[in-house]
């Protein structure tokens, strides 16, 4: 499988000739050549896919790992050694047909959604960055390769997240979406020394005697990993830059928000699978703690958001926070005796990838056509954007739930395996879940149903009580709808696909099989919630809304403000850091430190001094200082 | 007296050659032959780093004086390399009418530090030692005072003799103190009596309080500032990274060899500066508008950085060094190249503001910016991701793991105040956007060799493999 080393170089060459000679290309051209590029990707990626699971199970019955490339990159000691190389395992089989199939959907819809805007090559140029990157990621050998590409992810986003760089909203989105991963990756960074310090390997699966001896250290180094992957899945409380993320192109949110880099943290934990399983299963439990509270957190507030891309962000941090879960409830690697969520989380990151692009594709067309992204500017849609209607109501049941869309089948198995776990889990994340459904399909109603902005702004129109006409909503061109309709046909059939056949927590094959017990509870209560939503939003907010808002407008309020836990962190980092700490030594620096010579010139220019004030007094400070801090260490060295 | 030993200290008679040819050229040449003064320069600095190159055998001379080996011949060579950037980029400012009458002398004082800095990190006395430190210390004083009528550039340089007289004297005493317990100077020898007596610990802090000023490691770092924001921009770059690089080596070497016995002392002292320079660096330099001046906070923070190779006193400390060393003078030289560029459009001193939509007017060079700033923030895949990740492992490897978690966090401190200037020269708006900076070639050249050294430093691994091969030469 010499040829998927081109799935990497592709990309990477598309980047270098549009970003160095995008400048002197027509739109066209650009675009067309990041496409075609994608396409190439695309095929290859499936054509790897398909030659790795054709060529069957080995004698253990398993779908062996083969690495086609793995060159030593960079010995480090006797030992470690960081390696360079591509892995195809079930799991990244799985992620490159996810990834290229979206991105080469995304590709095609930017062709049509960013047309003619400023800087259209330098946008594509930075698509196949991130694709690139991302590819990189999940067909990483070891956790090193697998960082370097995880941080390129993390400055291909900042560019792409920031794109509209006119926009001072979009800068300081992309800013606090690097900044808060970056912080956490630190943390991933110190994973990773651990590891590599304690058992003498960056591999996935290090020899067994090894971890004998750091078996000790080793939920430790995995725990610090997760807050790693906790910052890029935007788990609560590191979750707060993927809302404002949706200040980037639509499409790009799409990618990055929805199929990609936010599930590079599941990937992370499914890719340590077998040592979090095998040596720090406490670890995998909180994982699933962290991620039931995000997954209900993240529901609450999707609950009552206006803009129509931050209720899909809440949704996106809420869904990813299941894979968390069904990862997290895990308590074997056999799949049959408390390992399904492995299986689980795996399926639900496919389905939710192509129905959650298709959501964030929809919403594009429908900003593209109204020009905003308040549900307030939308309304009664569906007459005029059929085929974007239909899309986004298929996307809408699929993540809701109801079968045989294909996240009803992927739900259910996390619901098992939940309930596997332990009832009080499984009955909180079925409740989760039917909030899903819940402010899914009151998003639904709002965008496509009720009074249409635009008939009531024209009859204002015609009245004479507004000046312009309004700009009236029409269907997406091709270019966008193709990439929709392809989209919510895999999201039709992609459930009855024999996942576990592919990809189970210990590699034999596994039949999924319908628990019928949950899955009709889950559909009753995803019922319950659409049916809660289409008498709450179907005729606009009715009176029954109203009452409800009145009655519950403080809880409401603070969950449209999110909780306030941007605050929180804008306490932290702005008061404190930089206001309690910086900005008193920066005054010091300039008041105290430049200042005393300041101060001491005036005094001997009051004494009649003859000396001009140059900074003399300022040198003796420093020398004061300096000497303080010899004796100061030599008393820490003495006392201590 | 075998006086041929003297021509085999090669890197130093290659300098002194140099040296001495182009303080002649500077006595002599007139008229229209000064015109080729500065490409004469840039040549023979360039034959500086091959001929240093050449000797790579381990030998000693002068009777255990002077010590030279792989590692060491190829420090020599880099501290040259960083030399002949500074020499390039300094184009602009030494030939402009207020500087160019003494064209010369900058030459001359800037290779006389260098001499020193050779005799720094080859020396195994501490009189030779003593002297190289003076040697490079004292004419980069008139370096910074260079501008005596600009930019408080006299202040910068009394601010800067000062304070390294200071630190000297300190050194000094610490030095005295090491000779009168042990009865030597050579520094085999005082390892062998080192005995850990109150004093000698005592002489240990001094000593290292005495580096720790050319380091600038808080908190001997009060000069930084000042002088930094004062000297000429050259000399900044030249104070920054060159001048550090050779004092963090030879600080190495000596706590290595002669205070090996003490190691856990050692140890305690830099965990201690690293996490007091990092952190208060990092608070410091995000308030700053004038760039100089946060670029001197910058290089507090990377010192420190640089810093957490030395703990442990580990072969694989000193690769880490050296590589660290590289990288940084490559990302740093390019940032100080483009401030130098800016200065030169406006005629006053470079501030944030500045670079307000620079990325319209001067797309490659904020690219170039970016990337340098990026490699210093410590982002893969540039090459200053890779350095860091390495020293971080050697100290985590010496058990310092609470310094490294430190230093990590402050990672994400520096990636915001590095962030504020990409972000002033992609995103912000200026009313007054700078025109269109047409770079003189050799500061096209310098910034050519800078950017492809950020990029391929970190992914061509022979590099680190390179100096790993030859670290235990130490």
């Amino acid at each position: 499988m010499e040829y998927t080393i081109l799935i990497l170089i592709l990309p990477l060459l598309s980047f270098l000739l549009l970003g160095l000679a995008g400048k002197i290309m027509p739109h066209k051209v650009a675009g067309t050549i990041g496409t075609l590029t994608l396409v190439a990707v695309t095929a290859l990626s499936y054509y790897a896919a398909i030659e790795y699971f054709a060529a069957g199970r080995d004698a253990s019955g398993v779908f062996a790992e083969t690495m086609p490339y793995n060159f030593h990159w960079l010995p480090l000691g006797d030992t470690l050694c960081i390696d360079m190389g591509i892995l195809i395992s079930p799991i990244s089989a799985m992620m490159l047909i996810v990834i290229s199939t979206v991105s080469l959907m995304v590709h095609i819809y930017s062709l049509g959604y960013m047309e003619g805007e400023r800087g259209f090559q330098r946008y594509y140029a930075f698509l196949s960055l991130f694709t690139f990157s991302m590819l990189g990621l999940v067909v990483a050998t070891n956790i090193f390769q697998m960082y370097v590409f995880w941080e390129l992810v993390g400055v291909s986003s900042y560019l792409l997240i920031g794109f509209y760089y006119t926009k001072p909203a979009a800068i300081a989105a992309s800013k606090k979406a690097f900044i808060v991963t970056r912080f956490a990756d630190l943390f991933f960074l110190i994973g990773i020394l651990i590891y590599g310090y304690y058992t003498g390997t960056y591999s996935f699966t290090p020899q067994t005697d090894v971890l004998a001896t750091a078996g000790a250290v080793l939920p430790t180094a995995l725990l610090l990993m997760f807050i790693g992957g906790a910052g890029k899945s935007a788990m609560f409380p590191l979750h707060i830059w993927l809302p404002d993320a949706m200040e980037g192109p639509t499409p790009v949110s799409a990618l990055i928000h929805a199929a990609t880099m936010v599930v590079a943290g599941v990937y992370l934990v499914a890719r340590m699978f077998p040592l979090f399983i095998g040596y720090a299963p406490e670890v995998l439990h909180i994982i699933a703690y962290v991620g039931a509270f995000t997954a209900l957190y993240a529901a609450i507030v999707a609950c009552v958001q206006t803009d129509i891309k931050r209720v899909l962000a809440f949704s996106t941090i809420s869904q990813i926070a299941f894979m968390m879960v069904a990862l997290g409830v895990c308590t074997s690697a056999d799949p049959h005796e408390g390992g399904l969520g492995y299986m689980a989380s795996m399926f639900h990151l496919f389905t939710h990838a192509m129905f959650k692009g298709l959501l964030f594709l929809g919403a594009g067309s429908i900003i593209h056509a109204v020009h905003s992204n308040e549900k307030s500017h939308m309304g009664g849609l569906r007459k005029y954007m059929p085929v974007t209607h239909i899309t986004f109501l298929i996307a809408c049941l699929a993540i809701a739930g109801i079968p045989p869309f294909s996240g009803f089948f992927s739900k259910d198995e996390i619901l098992v395996a939940c309930y596997n776990f332990s009832t009080p889990m499984g009955v909180f994340m079925s409740i989760v879940a039917a909030m899903t459904a819940f402010y899914m399909f009151r998003l639904y109603y709002l965008i496509f149903w009720g009074k249409s902005h635009y008939e009531e702004q024209l009859a204002l129109y015609e009245r004479g009580a507004c000046d312009h006409e309004p700009h009236k909503p029409h269907e997406s061109p091709a270019r966008m709808t193709i990439p929709l309709i392809i989209l919510a046909a895999i999201t039709c059939v992609a459930g009855f696909i024999p996942f576990g056949e592919f990809i189970s927590s210990n590699g034999r094959a596994y039949t999924i099989h319908i628990d019928k017990g949950v899955a009709t509870a889950s559909i009753i209560l995803a019922a319950a919630g659409i049916a809660l939503a289409t008498i709450m939003y179907m005729k606009g907010e009715s009176r029954i809304t109203a009452k409800i808002n009145q009655v519950l407008r403080t809880p409401i309020k603070a969950a449209y403000h999110r909780f306030y836990m941007d605050e929180v962190w804008m306490f932290i980092t702005k008061k404190i850091i930089f206001k309690g700490i910086s900005a008193p030594i920066a005054w010091f620096d300039r008041h105290i430190v430049d200042g005393s010579l300041d101060l001491l010139a005036k005094t001997a220019q009051k004494a009649g001094a003859l000396i001009r004030p140059m900074q003399s007094g300022n040198v003796q400070t420093y020398s004061i200082w300096f000497l303080a801090g010899v004796l100061l260490i030599s008393a820490i060295l003495f006392f201590l | 007296m075998n006086y041929i030993q003297f021509f085999e200290m090669r890197p130093e008679v290659c300098l002194l050659g140099i040296y001495l040819i182009i303080f002649m050229y500077d006595l002599i040449a007139t008229g229209s032959s000064r015109r080729v003064f500065h490409p004469l320069v840039c040549i023979l600095t360039a034959a500086l780093v091959v001929l240093t190159l050449g000797d790579r055998s381990h030998f000693t001379l002068f009777g255990g004086m002077y010590e030279s080996n792989a590692i060491i011949v190829f420090m020599k060579s880099l501290l040259s390399f960083g030399a002949l950037l500074v020499i390039m980029q300094s184009h602009k400012w030494i030939s402009n009418s207020d500087s160019y009458h003494k064209q010369g002398e900058f030459y001359v004082l800037l290779l006389s530090t260098l001499v020193g800095m050779f005799f720094m990190i080859s020396a195994r006395h501490f009189l030779l030692l003593f002297i190289g430190i003076e040697l490079a210390s004292l004419p980069l004083a008139c370096l910074v005072a260079f501008d005596k009528y600009r930019h408080n550039s006299a202040e910068a340089g009394v601010k800067y003799i000062l304070s390294s007289m200071f630190a000297s004297a300190i050194m000094l005493y610490g030095i005295s103190f090491l000779y009168g317990t042990t009865g030597t100077l050579y520094f085999e020898d005082m390892a062998a009596r080192m005995t850990g007596l109150p004093i000698q610990i005592f002489a240990l802090v001094m000593f290292f309080a005495g580096m720790g000023f050319k380091i600038s490691l808080v908190p001997f770092h009060f000069w930084t500032a000042d002088s930094y924001q004062g000297a000429p921009t050259s000399v900044t770059a030249y104070l920054s990274v060159i001048s550090k690089g050779a004092a963090v080596f030879t600080l190495f070497t000596v706590l290595t060899r002669v205070f090996a016995p003490m190691t856990e002392h050692w140890n305690l002292i830099i965990c201690l500066t690293v996490v007091a320079s990092i952190t208060a660096a990092n608070l410091m330099a995000i308030k700053q508008q004038d760039l100089k001046r946060f670029m001197a906070f910058s290089s507090i923070s990377q010192a420190g950085y640089l810093m957490l190779a030395v703990i442990g006193g580990k072969a694989t400390g000193m690769t880490s060094l050296v590589y660290y060393l590289i990288v940084y003078m490559v990302a740093n030289m390019a940032v100080f190249a483009i401030i130098e560029s800016v200065e030169w459009q406006i005629g006053a001193p470079a501030k944030r503001a500045n670079f307000n939509g620079f990325y319209k007017s001067n797309p490659k060079l904020t690219f170039i910016m970016t990337l340098a700033l990026f490699s210093l923030a410590g982002i893969p895949p540039f090459a200053g991701f890779f350095s860091k990740f390495f020293v971080f492992m050697n100290a985590f490897s010496a058990g310092a793991w609470i310094v490294v978690f430190i230093a990590l966090l402050n990672t994400v401190i520096s990636l915001y105040y590095y962030l504020l200037i990409v972000k002033a020269m992609y995103m912000k708006e200026s009313a007054q956007p700078l025109e269109r900076i047409k770079s003189d070639p050799y500061t096209r050249i310098s910034l050519t060799i800078c950017t492809v050294g950020i990029v391929l430093l970190g992914v061509c691994s022979f590099i680190y493999s390179g100096i790993d091969s030859i670290a235990f030469g130490l």
